[in-house]
């Protein structure tokens, strides 16, 4: 579904994204572990449009899509959770709905979208009248990723959807990304917490400083040796 | 007796001038929300306004609402083109080259319009017939109910517009986080353009209003009201659109009630100083407030 091959990314003079190969088939979970700084959140941006790679080209679905505008690929069907959740927070839970909507035309549909996403997120729902930057960091995380429901992807990136909530939270997010995954859409997701990434995956890849170090079935993963020693404490 | 009626008439008077500072800062207010560009250009789209305004009345002899169609049409789109190949390739640079920028498409209007018009002042024909009208002791002219009703009209339904419209929702996303608001789908672009072209066109109308107030017009005529409602802008809160509003009724009741009760010469540095006092005890503005982003 999703092909990256060979992209190099630079911030300046910085070689941040070294040769990086992968591919996202239809109905996986994909995750990409690595310590801060291996490159994790430029791979997504490249794939989204907010940074361009030097070299290398990305496909979705058949059709390249390095060169296309950021507010282009929605309408493809790729949506982005950003780092840090990144939610409208002078603008309502609504509104900020509304906004992952944007796209779209149909408003019998756009309506239906927001009954999933409030019965997916009650919390939601009893708060869609709250300006977003009230909201606590899971609620906020849960209205980035509904908002990015919203747009009815094919492909849903997620960028550290665990950063900085309690563990009970990083669990039912999990549970959350892995009933999306099951409902139909694709995923790839961006962790620092490799346990919980890996146990929900179905395939990863391994990052280290702009490079892939290792790949394969989440599982084994899970099980590897140097894996361990290096992410999973 | 005679104190109040003075007090309301000069009260009339300031909501009469803040109704166009609180116009004109609204398209600054617009701009720095968006793009964080103080634009020093929009004090010259109120000259243009009025400038094509003044051909449109004497060479053209268009009808009033023709002239003030095609006037406000001609600012939006100076003010869509100077976003474009003044401002557009600097958006990533320091906000100092854009700001520097910003006045030099000021000076660059400014000399421009010197150039086919001249310096020299020009007197704004009448296009509106003023009588005053009396109420008890106090006068009012209908320029005045007419200005204020004009603002706002305009002030209210751009209120809705940013608050209940597709694009005004996405002109809030895009000023709060552009990456973000790409993320959505919507097209950062052409969003700065659409914010462009109405904080410009409700410069023009503020520009008509201004030389039907004071009917002499010149090339350097948009410094001072600029400059003004760019004050208000602060006053109330760079980048919050009610702030803006709020703010230009402040320097109008406050530049009325120097004039009236001061004196005229005063009525400038009492202005400067309301800024000076508000951003010295809030330096954002009234109504700006620094939220903390929860991470």
């Amino acid at each position: 579904m999703l092909k990256v091959n060979d992209i190099n990314v630079y911030y300046g003079a910085i070689h941040a994204i070294k040769g990086i190969s992968f591919e996202v088939n239809e109905g996986e979970i994909v995750t990409l572990i690595g310590a801060n700084g291996a490159g994790k959140t430029t791979i997504l941006h490249t794939i989204s449009g907010l940074m361009k790679a030097k070299t290398g080209e990305i496909s979705f679905l058949n059709q390249k899509i390095d060169s296309i505008e950021a507010h282009k690929l929605l309408e493809m069907g790729i949506a982005h959770v950003p780092e840090g959740r990144r939610v409208f927070a002078q603008m309502t839970v609504q509104e900020n709905l509304e906004m992952g909507a944007f796209t779209r035309k149909d408003k019998k549909e756009i309506e239906e979208s927001f009954e999933s996403i409030f019965a997916k997120f009650p919390r939601l729902k009893e708060r869609r009248k709250q300006l977003a930057g009230t909201l606590s960091g899971g609620e906020q995380q849960m209205l980035a990723i509904g908002r990015a429901l919203m747009s009815k992807p094919k492909l849903l990136l997620m960028d550290e959807p665990s950063m900085g909530l309690a563990p009970i939270l990083v669990q039912e997010i999990f549970n959350i990304i892995k009933e999306i995954n099951a409902s139909g859409t694709t995923v790839l997701l961006v962790e620092q917490n490799a346990n919980m990434a890996l146990s929900i995956a179905h395939r990863a890849y391994v990052l280290e400083t702009g490079k892939i170090v290792l790949s394969g079935n989440a599982k084994d993963l899970l099980g590897n040796e140097n894996v361990k020693k290096a992410y999973l404490g | 007796m005679e104190g109040i009626i003075k007090f309301l008439q000069q009260l009339i008077n300031g909501i009469h001038v803040g109704s166009i500072y609180a116009l004109i800062a609204l398209g600054y207010t617009m701009v720095y929300g968006i793009v964080q560009l103080i634009n020093f250009a929009h004090g010259d789209i109120i000259m243009m306004g009025a400038f094509i305004a003044f051909i449109s009345i004497t060479v053209l002899k268009l009808p009033i609402i023709l002239v003030i169609l095609i006037s406000v049409i001609f600012c939006m789109i100076s003010g869509i083109l100077i976003e474009k190949i003044a401002y557009k390739p600097l958006r990533n640079s320091p906000r100092i080259s854009a700001l520097i920028t910003a006045i030099g498409v000021s000076l660059f209007l400014e000399n421009l319009f010197m150039l086919i018009f001249t310096p020299n002042p020009k007197p704004f024909p009448n296009v509106l017939k003023v009588y005053q009208i009396n109420i008890g002791n106090l006068q009012i002219s209908n320029l005045t109910i007419i200005t204020i009703v004009v603002s706002v009209i305009l002030m209210i339904g751009l209120d809705f517009f940013v608050k209940h419209t597709k694009t005004g929702k996405a002109m809030r996303a895009v000023s709060e986080d552009q990456g973000a608001a790409q993320l959505m789908g919507i097209n950062v672009n052409t969003t700065i353009s659409v914010t462009f072209a109405i904080g410009s066109a409700l410069g023009a109308i503020g520009g008509i209003l201004y030389s039907i107030a004071y009917p002499v017009i010149d090339p350097f005529m948009g410094i001072m009201p600029g400059l003004k409602a760019f004050i208000a802008a602060v006053l109330g809160g760079i980048g919050i659109i009610p702030g803006a509003m709020l703010g230009g009724f402040i320097m109008g009741i406050a530049e009325s009630f120097t004039k009236g009760y001061i004196s005229s010469q005063l009525a400038d540095a009492v202005v400067f100083g309301i800024l000076i006092l508000v951003l010295s005890i809030k330096p954002s503005g009234i109504f700006g407030k620094n939220i903390k982003e929860k991470v």
